[in-house]
C-alpha cells in the first residue's frame, strides 16, 4: 500500500524525521541517518571556526541533492534572531523550508509563544516553509495554522529528556483541529514512544537525542524507524476498542463435556 | 586593516575581497553564507564585494544540529 508523508507538496515514504546533532562524529551522524530511513534531516546555522583549518562540513556527509535539509533556528530566544537565522539557511541554497524554534527558557527550552508567531508572520510572508516547534497546546497549534504554517510540531515532552508523550490527549486534539501535518517534536526516548505517535494519527516524529545519545546510535536508528513503521501500520489498520472484561478468542461451540 | 569576523578582531590586509579573505582563511565559498555588516551577501559577488576597515562579517555553515 503506497502511505505518503506529505509536507509542502513534497512526498516522503518516511515518516521520521532526524536531528544531525550529538553524534560522535560525521560518519557515525550519516550511517544513523541510513539506517534511519529518514528523508528530511534537521541542522542548526553556527559560525564557522575561522581558526580552525579543519574544513570538514556536515553537507560533506549529507547530500542535500538525497535528503531533504531542514535548518532550525535553535539557540534563538527572540523573533529577530529567528528570522535572521532563516534568511541566513535559505541563502545556502537547501530550499525554504526551516524548523522555527523560539526558545523560551534555557531550562525547559520550551518555546515562547509570542515570539515564535512573532517570527512564523515574517518568514511566512517572505516566502518560507515554516514548521514550527510548539507545546503540546491545540490553541497555539492553531494560531500557527492560520498564519500559514506547513505543519505544526507539538512537544512530546522537554527536548532532550526522553520522557515520550506526556500528553497523548492534547496531541489527540490537536490532531483532530489540524488541517496540516502534525509532527511530534522532541522528548521522545525510545521507538515504543515513536510508535505511540503514530498510532494517535501523528503524521511524523523528529527526533535527534534519542538516536545520537543511544548507546548504540546506530541500533536505536533502526530500532525508530520500525517503531513509526509498527505505529503507523497500527493506524491505518485500526485498533479493536478497550474492553474492561475478556471476550474468548476460541469457539465456544465443540468445547468437550 | 580591522575587521570583526565572527566577533572576533582580526587584522587582514587593505582592500581585500570578500572571495580573497574566503581563500586566506581556507573556507570553501560554497558551504558558507555570509552577512557583511547585516547584509547577507550573494556567493556570486564574493568576488566583487571589497572590505574595508571597520566591517563586521558574520560567516556561517550548517553544523548538527536538531
Amino acid at each position: 500500500m503506497e502511505d505518503f508523508f506529505e509536507i509542502a507538496g513534497n512526498k516522503y515514504r518516511s515518516r521520521l524525521i532526524v536531528g544531525t546533532g550529538k553524534y560522535k562524529n560525521f560518519e557515525e551522524t550519516r550511517r544513523a541517518i541510513e539506517v534511519s530511513g529518514a528523508e528530511i534531516v534537521t541542522v542548526a546555522v553556527r559560525r564557522v571556526n575561522i581558526t580552525d583549518p579543519n574544513k570538514e562540513n556536515l553537507l560533506d556527509y549529507l547530500d542535500p541533492k538525497k535528503f531533504t535539509i531542514l535548518p532550525n533556528t535553535a539557540g534563538c530566544y527572540n523573533a529577530e534572531d529567528a528570522v535572521r537565522t532563516c534568511r541566513l539557511a535559505r541563502e545556502a541554497g537547501v530550499g525554504k523550508l526551516v524548523k522555527l524554534e523560539v526558545i523560551g527558557d534555557d531550562k525547559t527550552l520550551f518555546p515562547d509563544v509570542p515570539a515564535t508567531i512573532e517570527a512564523a508572520k515574517i518568514l511566512v510572508k517572505e516566502g518560507f516553509v515554516v514548521l514550527p516547534y510548539i507545546n503540546d497546546d491545540p490553541i497555539t497549534a492553531k494560531r500557527l495554522e492560520e498564519i500559514g504554517c506547513a505543519a505544526v510540531m507539538p512537544l512530546a515532552a522537554p527536548i532532550g529528556s526522553g520522557l515520550g508523550i506526556r500528553n497523548p490527549y492534547n496531541i489527540r486534539i490537536i490532531l483532530e483541529q489540524a488541517k496540516v501535518p502534525v509532527i511530534v517534536d522532541a522528548g521522545v526516548g525510545t521507538a515504543s514512544d515513536a510508535a505511540m505517535a503514530m498510532e494517535l494519527g501523528c503524521h511524523g516524529v523528529l527526533m535527534n537525542t534519542a538516536i545520537a545519545s543511544a548507546k548504540d546510535p546506530i541500533l536505536m536508528a533502526e530500532a525508530m524507524r520500525l517503531g513509526i513503521e509498527a505505529g503507523r501500520k497500527a493506524y491505518l489498520a485500526g485498533r479493536i476498542p478497550k474492553k474492561l472484561y475478556a471476550t474468548a478468542s476460541s469457539p465456544l461451540e465443540g468445547v468437550l463435556s | 586593516m580591522k575587521l570583526k569576523i565572527n566577533g572576533e578582531e582580526r587584522e587582514i590586509a587593505d582592500g581585500l575581497t570578500l572571495a580573497a579573505l574566503l581563500e586566506d582563511l581556507k573556507i570553501r565559498p560554497a558551504r558558507v553564507v555570509i552577512e557583511h555588516n547585516r547584509e547577507i551577501v550573494a556567493r556570486e559577488a564574493y568576488g566583487v564585494t571589497r572590505l574595508a576597515e571597520g566591517d563586521t562579517l558574520e560567516i556561517v555553515h550548517f553544523v548538527g544540529g536538531g
